[in-house]
């Protein structure tokens, strides 16, 4: 196999190949590796991928234009949709942006118990990478002890909120209901027995070393280079910058936990495995950090042009009815302004850009959606690699497809 | 040879042709079980008790299923491969010994299809064929991932063959026979050649993982990058041939495993059994014991490692087996000629 020159730039030097014979390999849009609809038109010299041209917009739903169309709790939906495996971070990333636009006082019992809900999101966003990572590399068996896991995180949400995927959890200015004491038991006994399967994986992957040898040097991007393109959240801190929304600008109270933030060296698939899963051990101290100290107080602020009043409220005082009537037709006042708010999203930082003009419906909101920045450089990544590193570089990156094409 | 041998003969090919599809048919079914046993499943129980008539309801699937040939495939070689693999799969078996013999209207039956004199030989050239099967199938399909596979396969099988093929000769050295018979007699009681050829025991193993395209060697298939490698254009009865072959080598390769390693037939205490039939009977039962463990081996790898990269199996092939394969001939070489000393 002909070794192909690539300097710093990425950009090809040689094309010594083997009989100057080029294919061209069509990697999607329906590809068992590509976990949603990408496409990829690689330039191959055998196994050897020269270049890559990814194209994107299979599945976009023009989110942005949606949400233009919608009063605000009504967007809450459409985040459900962006990306599907961490659906309560987007969720409660966009009330949170709404809440910093209407300059609503949340309560501390909200802000911990947001961060128990996203937590468990990362948690269970991580397992689903980690272990396709695992699948990629052929080993299926691994996936389907943390996918019980997965379906346990899920068992909480719907405690908490009635769905499991598109969770729509919480409401602007807090959640719609305080946890119940059985998602307390079943917190309690998910992480007594998180662990063991947990473990079971890592020892199974971590230090495999037929999947080392896969997953060591595969994909891999300097920090440089991964800030130029805007990489965020795991992937940048495979690569080694330790930038953290939670830590660098706190939000929903994150400077009360104490947790730290891992960071890699080559920003290869198997860092990126790596970072997960340490990842992974730090949000359960975070979980258990908020769910010891969890503050008494309301579940919700006090913000009634967004909250709906209780129902028997409703039916009873006169200033509830008119709230409830607003709020669902949209008809709530709101101030003019634009806002920026990011969380840190279990595969990057996801902002939200909001432009009110005063209006029911946002004028203009924008997703800063994490997986759009690192298809981008997808082509780089690959490019001099083999196919089978190309497909881990995938699913490593966690490109989610909701989220590419919103 | 009479007429009367010759029916022997014809009903023994027809009984082991039969038994070995209907273990193959089965084989797919334990390797669903064993796989939800390894994932924490439960696996096909729906179709008859414990779900064992899945096999057949899987096979009555395929026949009845659209059979789609693509339009630029090259048809006749389309339709050959999945023959070739089945073929290739089916024959192989014909010079294991699966007993020493049983008597039957009065006649001793030799639990053997064919005791010829080279019957080594004859496998390692049956399985050489077996390649043509995949690269035949994945070329003509006209697809770029049936290349690939095809591809892969090849070039995979044919590295590994030689390790498999150098680590044979050490254990011809000792026997000094190329007939799997008397390899297999000559090992009575414990004494297995795995206690002589720890080594060559493990790269035969590894080379047929590797001859089988079983995971971690499934470069072939290899489903997150090559969709289905090889049979990926195919549909109906001509992939269950390929996945069926496929079931078939993993038996007659772990038959042959435990023929030329672990003493065949043989068990300790067998001189106890009188009865030649009894015998004869026991030691299928022995051979069964033994092949069925090392499928559940060759299983239990598949859902527990990852795969490697086409690379590295190629680096792994040259690179170490082939070496170990050489130095493990030159021991056997040199012990042999202190023995004689």
């Amino acid at each position: 196999m002909s070794e192909l020159k690539i300097n710093q730039n990425g950009q090809l030097t040689s094309l010594d190949t083997v009989d100057g014979e080029i294919a061209t390999l069509n990697l999607g849009p329906t590809h068992p590796a590509t976990h949603g609809i990408f496409q990829n038109i690689l330039k191959v010299d055998g196994e050897r991928i020269i270049s890559a041209e990814p194209t994107v917009g299979y599945i976009h739903r023009a989110f942005e234009k949606l949400a233009e169309r919608r009063p605000y709790q009504q967007v809450t939906p459409i985040t459900d949709r962006l990306n599907y495996c961490s659906s309560p971070i987007n969720n409660l990333g966009w009330h949170m942006t709404v809440e910093k636009l209407i300059g609503a006082e949340i309560p501390k019992r909200v802000d911990y118990m947001r961060v128990i809900v996203m937590e468990l999101a990362r948690i269970a966003d991580h397992l689903v990478c980690n272990s396709v990572i695992g699948v990629d590399t052929g080993a299926l068996t691994g996936f389907t002890y943390v996918f019980q896991e997965r379906e346990k995180i899920y068992d909480l949400f719907e405690e908490i909120c009635g769905a499991r995927l598109t969770t729509n959890v919480g409401r602007i200015g807090g959640f719609d209901r305080d946890f119940s004491p059985v998602f307390f038991q079943k917190l309690d006994k998910f992480l007594k027995e998180f662990h063991i399967i947990f473990d079971d994986f890592t020892n199974l992957l971590e230090r495999n070393r037929i999947f080392m040898d896969r997953v060591i040097g595969a994909g891999p991007i300097t920090g440089e280079r991964a800030l130029s393109y805007g990489f965020t959240g795991p992937n940048l801190r495979a690569a080694g910058v330790d930038y953290d929304v939670r830590v660098m600008n706190p939000y929903c109270s994150y400077q009360d936990f104490d947790f730290d933030v891992p960071i890699g060296k080559d920003g290869d698939t198997y860092d990126r495995f790596l970072v997960r899963q340490e990842e992974i051990r730090q949000s359960l101290r975070i979980i258990h950090q908020a769910k010891d100290n969890l503050p008494a107080g309301n579940y919700h602020g006090d913000v009634p042009s967004f909250f709906l009043p209780p129902k028997e409220e409703v039916y009873r005082s006169m200033e509830a009815l008119i709230y409830h009537f607003k709020i669902t037709m949209g008809e709530t006042p709101i101030p003019a302004g634009e806002v920026y708010h990011s969380v840190e999203g279990a595969n990057g930082e996801l902002g939200y850009y909001l432009v009110s003009d005063g209006g029911r419906t946002p004028y203009r909101l924008h997703f800063r959606r994490p997986c759009f920045i690192y298809y981008q450089a997808y082509p780089e990544m690959i490019k001099g690699s083999v196919l089978s590193d190309a497909i881990l570089t995938m699913s490593s990156m966690n490109v989610i497809a909701g989220e590419l094409d919103a | 040879m009479d007429s009367a041998m010759m029916l022997e003969k014809l009903v023994l090919i027809v009984v082991i042709l039969a038994i070995t599809l209907v273990v193959a048919l089965y084989l797919t079914f334990g390797e669903r079980k064993i796989a939800a046993f390894f994932q924490d499943r439960l696996g096909p129980n729906r179709v008859g008790p414990f779900g064992l008539f899945q096999p057949f309801a899987d096979g009555g699937k395929l026949i009845f299923k659209e059979e789609i040939i693509p339009k630029n495939a090259e048809k006749w070689l389309f339709i050959l491969g999945p023959g070739v693999a089945m073929i290739v799969a089916t024959i192989t078996s014909a010079v294991i010994p699966w007993g020493t013999s049983i008597e039957l209207f009065g006649r001793t039956i030799a639990l053997q299809v064919a005791d010829i004199n080279i019957g080594v030989l004859y496998i390692v050239g049956i399985v050489s064929v077996g390649v043509y099967g995949i690269m035949i199938g994945g070329w003509a399909s006209n697809n770029k991932y049936s290349l690939y596979g095809a591809i892969r396969a090849s070039a995979q099988m044919i590295s590994y063959e030689l390790s498999m093929g150098l680590s044979l000769i050490a254990v011809i050295m000792m026997s000094g026979t190329l007939s799997l018979n008397e390899i297999v007699s000559q090992q009575p009681g414990w004494h297995w050649n795995i206690l002589y050829q720890p080594l060559g025991f493990l790269l035969f193993f590894v080379s047929a993982l590797a001859e089988c395209n079983r995971a971690p060697f499934d470069m072939a298939e290899c489903e997150t990058e090559l969709i289905g490698g090889y049979h990926t254009e195919y549909s109906s009865m001509k992939l269950g041939f390929y996945l069926f072959s496929e079931y078939i080598n993993m038996f007659v390769s772990c038959a042959v495993i435990s023929c030329v390693y672990l003493g065949g037939y043989n068990f300790p205490g067998m001189s106890h059994i009188t009865d030649p039939t009894l015998l004869g009977l026991t030691q299928v039962a022995v051979m069964f014991a033994k092949i069925l463990f090392l499928v559940f081996v060759f299983m239990w790898i598949r859902w527990t490692l990852p795969r490697f990269r086409y690379d590295q199996l190629m680096r792994l092939g040259w690179k170490s087996m082939i070496p170990l394969a050489l130095v493990n001939l030159v021991i056997t070489g040199l012990v042999i000629g202190i023995m004689k000393f």
